[in-house]
């Protein structure tokens, strides 16, 4: 099963123009610029936008073609808006319950009961919407799709109308929502924080085209897009904790093509954690350094070389088949003679990797 | 009593007109705001001109009018006989009908602010709950609208109840059957009754005040429940 789909949309002088598919597992961003039709893809989706061209199948049901449009509400998704938007007029439970009265099918209400155990809301249900914080008021909203029990979770920006503070604490939240989800997620937004913890898959709009998909960690590193030239570039990597040194307070996760060295919580071994490694923390040696403080040294083979400014070079790095971004001063790469196919060391400090 | 049983009559017919025109006007005129509040159809504001006429229209164009539609030889008259009813001129059906059309605007025109107020996005939230068109108008659109209803039956019923030129054209001013307050005190003032029109005016102005006391006081509590 999964997700195929084609817009044409004109709105003016803004056209969106995409045909795609998205797996139908796992947290898909839709990533790019204001303005550049992530919001209006979404909401074609759900039915909320009508298009001059459009496709949609979702697993084996056509949900928009030439012939058939299935209005938003015969479409099982479950929508989240940038504002909350809860019903002012009914209580949390009462928004909650408005979409689980209207399901026609899916699951009990243990797992209805689970997800707002998850978002935290139980004290919250006799409240009224306004007696909320916007950070609560959003968990409502999600809760409040879930309940529908959609086939897909569309999320629109849903921290972008939130303050810092709340951001910070809803986030962990979504993750666990997402970690408990059985159904694919798409999720809009701008923010590349965001997207680097939460999202697996990526489309990369620009001014109504899809410039890219695939999955993250490739979307990021991959040197013919932007991502991968931006000054706070990263590179994000999936491993898994082999092993907990208690003694140094040190995680040891291993990936393909190498390991890295922690600094943490302790963590269940065999766990999944996604590293994020900043492009500028990532140095090169032609020889594996002793006596050093640095603890992740990893052997791998230029992949590509793109000069960014006089100043500074951006390297694509692989081992095994992991990618790995550095940026480091022309001057070095120079020095060192630096060129594609040379096997290097890449250094990076146990304080600059993020999990 | 003091109010002489003509007067009475007159004041209960009066409440029995807004009562009936009122109901009669939130079932006319909810869907009506409705669809001009949400219609993209570019010659909407034909319809709202209509609709607005009787705030500038003299009540007496008005009535003279509708006297000539709604006699026998008027259109509406017409077919009414035709279709074997009773003679709508100088009856109380007439009576509502021409009230209906003369407060139109003051129930029609707070329910569409209010029904715009409410603007798109309750409506597609409750539409990705599953909700169908008639669902979400039912359950999202009317709740939320609440205090524009409020607005509406107030305004729609006082208008109504403060009647006179519109009346006294197509009722006829019959004791009993068409004769409204605000008439019958006009009648005791010609004839020098002072005494009977204090009485009745005064009555008409206590339960008018009552009125607006008890919804504002209503709407004042529901306010301060949702700041």
């Amino acid at each position: 099963m999964s997700i195929a789909l084609r817009f044409h949309i004109q709105r003016g002088a803004f056209a969106l123009n995409i045909d795609t598919v998205i797996p139908d597992s796992g947290v898909t961003a839709i990533f790019g610029p204001s303005g550049s039709g992530k919001t209006t893809l979404l909401r074609a989706i759900a039915g909320l936008e009508s298009a001059e061209d459009g496709y949609l199948k979702v697993g084996d049901v056509v949900w928009q073609g030439d012939k058939t449009f299935l209005p938003t509400h015969q479409r099982k998704v479950g929508y989240v808006f940038q504002e909350p938007s809860l019903f002012s007029h009914l209580t949390v439970q009462g928004n909650i319950n408005y979409g689980l009265k209207r399901k026609k099918e899916g699951s009990s209400a243990d797992v209805l009961q689970n997800t707002i155990n998850l978002l935290g809301i139980e004290h919250l249900l006799q409240r009224m919407p306004w007696q909320l914080s916007g950070g609560e008021q959003q968990r409502v909203a999600i809760a409040r799709a879930l309940a529908t029990s959609p086939s897909m979770l569309l999320l629109d920006e849903p921290l972008a109308a939130l303050g810092d503070e709340q951001k910070t604490a809803i986030v962990p939240y979504l993750e666990s929502v997402y970690k408990t989800l059985d159904i694919p997620a798409l999720y809009v937004s701008h923010s590349r924080d965001e997207v680097a913890r939460l999202a697996d898959y990526l489309l990369l709009l620009d001014n109504g085209e899809l410039k890219a998909c695939g999955p993250i960690s490739e979307i990021f590193t991959a040197m013919s897009l932007s991502l991968a030239h931006q000054a706070n570039a990263e590179s994000l990597i999936e491993a898994s904790v082999s092993s907990y040194d208690e003694k140094f307070g040190l995680a040891t996760l291993a990936f393909s093509g190498g390991q890295f060295l922690v600094a943490s919580a302790p963590l269940n071994l065999g766990s999944r954690v996604r590293v994020q490694v900043l492009a500028r923390d990532v140095s090169i040696t032609l020889e594996p350094q002793t006596n050093t403080s640095i603890l992740n040294i990893i052997a791998v083979t230029i992949d590509q070389i793109d000069k960014e400014s006089s100043a500074q070079v951006t390297l694509r790095l692989t081992a095994g088949d992991t990618a790995l971004l550095a940026k480091i001063s022309r001057k070095s790469a120079d020095d060192l003679n630096l060129k594609k196919g040379d096997q290097v060391y890449a250094q990076v400090k146990t304080a600059a990797i993020l999990i | 009593m003091i109010l002489s049983d003509q007067d009475l009559t007159a004041l209960l017919v009066t409440l029995k007109l807004a009562s009936v025109s009122t109901l009669v006007l939130l079932i006319i005129g909810t869907p009506l705001a409705w669809w001009l509040s949400r219609s993209q159809w570019r010659y909407k504001y034909f319809i709202e001109a209509i609709i607005a006429l009787p705030l500038i229209l003299p009540p007496t164009v008005l009535g003279f009018y509708l006297l000539i539609s709604l006699g026998p030889n008027g259109p509406i008259g017409g077919l009414v006989s035709a279709l074997g009813g009773a003679p709508l001129a100088f009856s109380f059906t007439g009576l509502v009908i021409g009230s209906v059309f003369y407060s139109m605007p003051f129930v029609v025109q707070p329910l569409q602010n209010a029904f715009a107020s409410i603007g798109n996005r309750p409506l597609e939230v409750a539409a990705t709950l599953r909700a169908s068109p008639l669902d979400r108008f039912l359950t999202i659109a009317v709740p939320l609208a609440k205090p524009g209803f409020i607005t509406a039956s107030v305004l729609g019923f006082a208008h109504t109840l403060g009647e006179f030129g519109v009346v006294l054209m197509i009722g006829g001013n019959i004791p009993g059957s068409t004769q409204v307050a605000s008439i019958a005190i006009y009648d005791h003032v010609e004839a020098l009754e002072y005494g009977q029109a204090h009485w009745l005016a005064g009555s008409l102005l206590l339960f008018s005040f009552l009125l607006l006391i008890i919804v504002y006081g209503a709407n004042r509590r529901y306010a301060v429940a949702q700041p």
